[in-house]
């Protein structure tokens, strides 16, 4: 019966919007409703994320159709962690978009969108086969290209545009990657599939397969030679969606390359996550190198996802449980962080009007508070030791120095210093020093709870790393051996079905 | 735009269209035809009554606010789903009622499920155009 | 025939990208449109392209493929819905922008 209720994940959201859409932009239940949904579902997904650990996955057959016919949605510990860190995000940024979300956006549904965005982003983590992953990619993507072009001024349309041309030139290649996958698999049910690609793991075309994916998840993930249309549209967008879209969006695509590099993809790692490996270091080194030479809080931030991404990308490529382990730990990590630093340009945004470097500086002496908050934030995404970010950089370097890759480990310690001297960057130019940038009349305090929420979330995964280590070490567990996710949703497989544990383990 | 072709065959279409419609959406379970095409055909009627007589005399024919319309075909859609939830089964499962009624047939959530979808359908066509041709 | 299929959505990605290429927001967005008509094509030759019935109980064995169906279904609607949008983006930017021209808007 609890089980059923996983439904609510992708229900919940969609009925909220249509409620809100249809009791018209100007009532005041807009915000309460929003905020009360938010805060349930938040609840729900942390109950839903420890019911998955305890009893194993979770399958939902829409319509009672038996797994590779009907539709399904599966819930393993990799989906419920996404899941919870996505309602996580959301509540915060509720909590800040209710003071800061202007009328003219809330009378242009600037609530229902975030709810259908919600809808499709927690439908695309826990849809059990590919073609309903598209479905949700482009419900999300929909609700996304509007909620950037709320409020439409020239820079917001412009940027909006490049996104929405580069997102339905990778719409048109992921659905030709479907139909060759249904061509020559007979199956779009990614447990199905698994097995399938297991029985014909020779055969070449699989490969062509991946690199069709890896283009489309990778342009949704900003991954190395993809990642040119990323900094622009995160750029005009108020700062609760920019935190969204930065903590979120693009780790929609990093789970599905996750998702599908681990459990369809593994026919030929020494090719497909060896690629992978290539790609995460020249996606560290350029993103990184991209943030050095901005002058603007939320461009920097910008630019920091990319190579962040690469870090994640490392974890896949190693493919050991250790690196995904870490891979997953430095998600969770990385959207937490990343979202509070977005916010916090926010706030920087509400009471100064602007986020550039060059016309900010001393705000420490107006409010210490929000000051220190950026600190922990900032030292957290460079990796200071009683941070989380230290802990999950450490794990992924540490599965690489296991691996022997010292090169990629190399470059991801470069990416970590380099961030530390643009965190320092934007600390100089925007807190410290003599007070010299302007002022709104805009009140500080409502700003802040999403923030403190996030932040001391960081602090609390750095004092007790281990509670996160568990959920994470049980994901990585999962997809080492995909067994357990094709079981769950096929029943029992006949042994000898030529399904193996992961190929890749240290020697 | 004004045609007294145009109008005076409007009047007689528009009542025309939204019965073909019902009858694709009745014999949508078994047969072609279903809740999202006669949303479409019925869609059309009303914008043919746009084109004939303007927008907003459209509106009035039409009663209701597209919007209200999503709302309530979503709600038709999702409750219908939701029905076999509460008595234990998964999401979306079938129920049938076991009786036969005249015209209708067997009724069952299926077509709670496809009258949402029609009117939605109606809804979402209804409002894109409106709002297009109100520019 | 198949062969024939793989033709045609070969030209329509070709004219697509072409047209891709061009200056004018409206271009880009036909060419888009192009771009997700070759991959519904794609879509319905992906389960073979054979003759057959409506896969339904009463009428049996030989019936047509119907996923291929679904799945087209379900993307011409979604691409039906992000072409509308687009051109209602493209509608507004040239409001604001003044212009619809792709160098313009980039060097503005």
């Amino acid at each position: 019966m609890i089980d059923q209720l996983f439904i609510l994940f992708v229900i919940l959201p969609v009925l909220t919007a249509v409620i809100l859409f249809a009791i018209g932009p100007r009532s005041v239940w807009q915000q309460r409703a929003s905020l009360a949904v938010v805060a349930l579902l938040w609840a729900f997904s942390l109950y839903g994320l420890v019911h998955v650990l305890q009893t194993g996955i979770v399958v939902l057959r829409m319509g009672d159709w038996p797994a590779p016919y009907g539709i399904i949605l599966v819930a393993d510990v990799l989906s419920m962690t996404m899941v919870a860190l996505t309602m996580t995000i959301a509540l915060a940024v509720t909590l800040f978009s209710l003071p800061t979300v202007d009328r003219a956006r809330q009378e242009h549904f600037y609530y229902p969108l975030f709810f259908i965005l919600l809808m499709g982003v927690n439908g695309a983590f826990l849809t059990g086969d590919i073609f309903n992953l598209f479905v949700f990619f482009e419900v999300l993507l929909i609700a996304s290209y509007a909620l950037m072009a709320l409020g439409s001024d020239a820079d917001q349309l412009r940027e909006t545009n490049i996104y929405v041309v580069l997102n339905l030139i990778a719409s048109a290649v992921f659905l030709l990657g479907l139909a060759a996958t249904y061509r020559i698999m007979g199956t779009l049910n990614m447990a199905d599939l698994a097995v399938k690609m297991q029985a014909q793991a020779e055969n070449p075309l699989l490969t062509v397969l991946a690199m069709v994916f890896l283009f489309v998840f990778g342009t949704k993930a900003a991954i190395f030679p993809l990642y040119f249309w990323l900094p622009g549209p995160y750029f005009p967008p108020p700062a609760g969606i920019s935190a969204f879209f930065g903590g979120i969006l693009t780790k929609v695509g990093v789970y599905a390359i996750f998702r599908t590099f681990t459990l369809l993809f593994r026919h030929d790692p020494s090719f497909t996550h060896e690629l992978l490996l290539a790609l995460s270091a020249a996606t560290m080194l350029f993103g990184v190198l991209g943030a050095i030479s901005q002058m603007d809080v939320k461009r920097i931030l910008s630019y920091h996802i990319i190579s962040q991404i690469g870090y994640m990308i490392l974890g896949i490529g190693l493919f050991t449980p250790q690196a995904l382990a870490g891979a997953l730990f430095y998600i969770v990590h990385h959207v937490i962080v990343k979202s509070a630093l977005f916010l916090i340009s926010g706030a920087v945004q509400e009471t100064t009007g602007t986020t550039s470097l060059k016309a900010l500086g001393g705000l420490a002496t107006r409010s210490w508070f929000l000051s220190a908050l950026f600190l922990v934030a900032a030292l957290s995404l460079a990796g200071l030791p009683p941070l989380s970010g230290f802990f999950s950089k450490f794990i992924i370097l540490q599965a690489g120095m296991h691996e022997g890759r010292y090169g990629y480990v190399a470059i991801g310690l470069l990416g970590s210093f380099l961030t530390l001297f643009s965190m320092l960057k934007i600390w100089n130019g925007v807190f410290w020093g003599a007070d010299r940038a302007p002022t709104r009349p805009a009140g500080l305090r409502p700003l802040l709870p999403g923030v403190v929420l996030l932040v001391s979330l960081t602090i609390g995964i750095g004092l007790f790393p281990s509670v996160l280590y568990r959920v994470v070490d049980a994901a990585a567990g999962q997809l080492t051996d995909p067994r357990v996710y094709i079981e769950a949703v096929l029943g029992p497989q006949t042994p000898g079905s030529g399904i193996l544990p992961a190929e890749r383990t240290s020697q | 735009m004004t045609s007294l072709v145009l109008s005076t065959a409007t009047r007689f279409l528009l009542p025309l269209m939204l019965l073909f419609s019902l009858f694709l959406l009745l014999r949508g379970h078994n047969d072609p035809g279903g809740g999202f095409v006669g949303g479409l055909v019925a869609a059309t009627g009303f914008v043919l009554y746009a084109l004939a007589y303007g927008v907003e005399a459209a509106q009035r024919v039409l009663r209701v606010h597209p919007r209200v319309l999503i709302a309530i075909g979503l709600l038709c859609a999702l409750g219908s789903g939701a029905l076999a939830c509460m008595s234990g089964q998964p999401f979306l499962t079938g129920l049938w009622s076991g009786y036969e009624i005249p015209v209708l047939g067997k009724v069952g959530t299926p077509l709670v499920f496809d009258v949402g979808v029609y009117v939605m359908v109606v809804g979402v066509t209804l409002l894109i155009i409106f709002s297009l041709a109100e520019e | 025939m198949e062969l024939l299929m793989i033709a045609v959505i070969g030209i329509l990605f070709g004219c697509g990208t072409y047209l891709l290429l061009q200056a004018h927001l409206l271009q880009i967005i036909v060419g888009l449109a192009l771009f997700s008509h070759g991959a519904n094509l794609a879509l319905m030759v992906s389960g073979g392209l054979k003759r057959g019935g409506p896969p339904l109980l009463t009428i049996g064995a030989p019936y047509a493929d119907p996923l291929p169906q679904a799945l087209i279904l379900t993307a011409i609607v979604i691409s039906f819905g992000v072409t509308a949008f687009a051109l209602v983006l493209a509608f507004l930017t040239k409001q604001v922008c003044v212009s619809n021209d792709v160098d313009e808007l980039a060097g503005g």
